[in-house]
């Protein structure tokens, strides 16, 4: 018998998991929300927005949330255990200024690339030290390696640009898989995503990752390593940013300073959009990919509808603080429908 | 069981409430540009200046419109909102898919929106750059202001002028990387060590093309430089926020002003005596003769070879130059006796 079941009052079996049948446990959540939502815009856009059933607009739609659903994957998971990671876009802009630099200097650009991986990491290493060991909040600290990153990578390039990269990487960035518009970076992503999929759903790290968000303490005492759970997650978000900023300065041809400004909001807009609850514990990896999907449909749909830019933002803006407030009203709906004698339910949990 | 249907039940109406209206936008505004073309020639051209909402690429696009419509075309403008290469890069994407006859852009970078323009050249779309080049390769035409040579003499010989041509000047440029303002400036300091050896530039600061920064980086100079007697912002934000600050500073009448600017943001500060007299060319100019230009590209008159000329309405006739530049004229000097003529 493990801990969960021996607390739970034995007459009264209400463990979440078997209160309804299979199919609405599928089809009954805010993942499968979202991916209907996705699959709906999709549709209306390809009926009514001329060219953008064009299967060109799937590479460059591709192309365009790439570096966004990368660094998804570890804010998924830091955001499951109720931390924040906002300096990931100064991390993709600090490595894509290295990898300019030191490509400049006279370096191959995998061993440029290599290295700005490594100050990734490095950079996530610092912000995990000042989240899990000096104990500040990820809020705060982020913020100030958003600031930090950020201008070290203006510092050491100033603001010029660095455009000298070999053809056949930046070629790569572009290449598209035989004669088909499914752009190469995208198995990169895959390959991310199965060992991101495991991680969270299918190993005892990722149970961890849950039960932090869900209760930090009781994760501790039954014996997750909280601390050290956070760190990895952080040097995950730090090695996988600067892989981003990487792919980001390749498609581009260009190593700037500036380059992934903003990313982060973008980012967190689509995981949170995709049914992770910024308070922690709750979310699943593909909601989130639908999520980011559904932000990168949308804007390439209403740009071919030109629909300006500013425009774009506010629908995207609305449909996050949507997300977001449907949530926590339909939340207190049921707890108030609940409360008079009802047997309390617990938050579910989407761990598995 | 209930509460779910009824939780799964809301969410459905939100989901499609929210695809619906976002939709709508697009149905509605989708339409009014797929008609465009018709038979013969695709005469949709669309203008994507380095961001919206910029009062310069407003008055190139008023006049670009106003070509435009002249000839029976169509015109659009999309852009970014902020003035970054990659934010351009999905607009000049989308427009090669949506199969416009010509793509008029103001480059936020030579380099990185290169790949995107050479793809909308494959799909038969024409390129135009205008305000800001990318590389010569990437596009078929640049629609050049005027030439460097002929922007920095302007300045240097106005600043000169004012500030009876000895003593420190600064410069106040836009962003570091900006492809226009670093060849100017490098011109600008030919031209001062050829002609002008008692003026000394002493420093260069950037404000981003930035009101507050730039503002910000004006004070800086002034306190840094007590004997500085003149700036020279090349950039329309960069001498209107100089132009305030001195205004309202003890430097007013004493540290003379120019560059280039807008005769609306500087007339204020014209007649007030901060500034006495600064350049620009007709931004509306410039947009009228891109449109001009791609039009001439897309009916297949030119090719972009050097040599080929093509009329442009009421400007009269252009000569394509080496490397595919088109030059619109000499800049246009603004004083306290003409600047109540223009309106932009």
């Amino acid at each position: 018998m493990t801990a969960t079941t021996t607390t739970g009052t034995p007459a009264v079996r209400t463990y979440r998991d078997y209160d309804r049948p299979l199919w609405q446990r599928v089809l009954l959540t805010r993942e499968m929300a979202i991916i209907v939502l996705l699959v709906i815009v999709a549709v209306v856009a390809v009926v009514s927005v001329r060219g953008f059933s064009q299967p060109i607009t799937l590479t460059f739609l591709l192309l365009d949330v790439m570096p966004i659903l990368l660094i998804a994957l570890p804010m998924t998971l830091i955001i499951i255990t109720g931390e924040i990671d906002l300096s990931v876009a100064s991390i993709a802009g600090l490595a894509s200024v290295l990898t300019g630099v030191l490509t400049q200097a006279g370096l191959p650009l995998e061993i440029a690339a290599i290295l700005a991986i490594i100050a990734g990491a490095v950079g996530g290493v610092f912000n995990g030290f000042l989240v899990t060991v000096v104990g500040l909040p990820s809020l705060a600290v982020t913020i100030g390696t958003l600031a930090l990153y950020r201008g070290l990578a203006v510092g050491l390039l100033g603001t010029t640009a660095v455009t000298d990269f070999p053809d056949f990487w930046t070629d790569l960035a572009k290449a598209r898989v035989g004669n088909t518009n499914i752009p190469l970076v995208l198995f990169l992503f895959l390959v991310l995503l199965a060992v991101f999929v495991v991680l969270l759903h299918f190993t005892p790290f990722g149970r961890g990752i849950y039960a932090i968000g869900l209760a930090s303490e009781a994760a501790r005492f039954s014996g997750v390593r909280v601390e050290r759970t956070k760190f990895i997650l952080f040097v995950m978000s730090g090695a996988i940013s600067a892989l981003a900023g990487i792919y980001y300065t390749l498609r581009f041809g260009s190593a700037r300073g500036d380059n992934a400004t903003g990313l982060e909001l973008q980012v967190i807009a689509a995981v949170l959009l995709g049914g992770v609850s910024i308070f922690g514990g709750r979310g699943a990896i593909h909601g989130v990919i639908a999520g980011v999907l559904l932000i990168g449909v949308l804007a390439s749909a209403l740009r071919l509808a030109n629909v300006t830019s500013d425009v774009i933002n506010i629908i995207t803006g609305v449909l996050l603080v949507l997300s977001v407030v449907t949530s926590s009203f339909l939340a207190w709906l049921r707890k108030r429908r609940r409360a008079p004698g009802g047997t309390p339910r617990i938050e579910a949990s989407t761990a598995g | 069981m209930f509460q779910n249907k009824r939780r799964a039940g809301a969410l459905t109406a939100l989901a499609v409430s929210v695809a619906l209206l976002a939709t709508g936008c697009a149905v509605d505004s989708g339409t009014g540009s797929s008609e465009s073309g018709g038979d013969g020639d695709n005469l949709a051209i669309t203008f994507v200046p380095k961001n919206l909402g910029n009062p310069y690429f407003d008055t190139s696009s008023a006049g670009a419109e106003e070509a435009i419509t002249e000839f029976d075309g169509t015109f659009a403008e999309v852009g970014p909102a902020e003035a970054s290469p990659d934010a351009q890069v999905s607009y000049i994407n989308t427009l090669t898919q949506q199969g416009v006859g010509a793509i008029a852009v103001s480059a936020n970078d030579p380099e990185a929106i290169c790949d995107a323009l050479n793809e909308a050249s494959d799909a038969g779309v024409k390129v135009v750059t205008f305000d800001s080049d990318t590389n010569p390769e990437c596009r078929d035409l640049f629609i050049n202001q005027a030439d460097a040579e002929g922007i920095a003499k302007v300045q240097v010989d106005l600043i000169a002028d004012q500030i009876g041509g000895a003593g420190e000047i600064a410069i106040l440029s836009a962003s570091a990387n900006a492809t226009n303002q670093n060849a100017w400036i490098e011109r600008m300091t030919e031209y001062l060590a050829s002609d002008y050896p008692d003026i000394t530039l002493v420093e260069t600061v950037y404000g981003d093309d930035d009101d507050q920064t730039s503002f910000d980086k004006t004070a800086a100079l002034l306190q840094t430089h007590p004997n500085l007697k003149g700036i020279i912002s090349p950039t329309t934000v960069g001498i209107a926020a100089a132009a305030r600050y001195l205004s309202t500073s003890e430097y007013k009448g004493k540290v003379a002003l120019t560059g280039l600017g807008t005769p609306n943001q500087m007339r204020e500060y014209v007649e007030d005596g901060t500034v006495t007299a600064f350049a620009l060319w007709n931004p509306a100019d410039l947009g009228y003769l891109t449109a001009y230009a791609a039009k001439a590209l897309i009916e297949g008159e030119i090719t972009g070879e050097e040599g080929d000329t093509f009329e442009a309405g009421k400007l009269g006739d252009y000569e394509v130059g080496a490397d595919g530049v088109v030059l619109l004229g000499d800049p246009f000097v603004f004083d306290a006796d003409n600047i109540g003529d223009f309106d932009f």
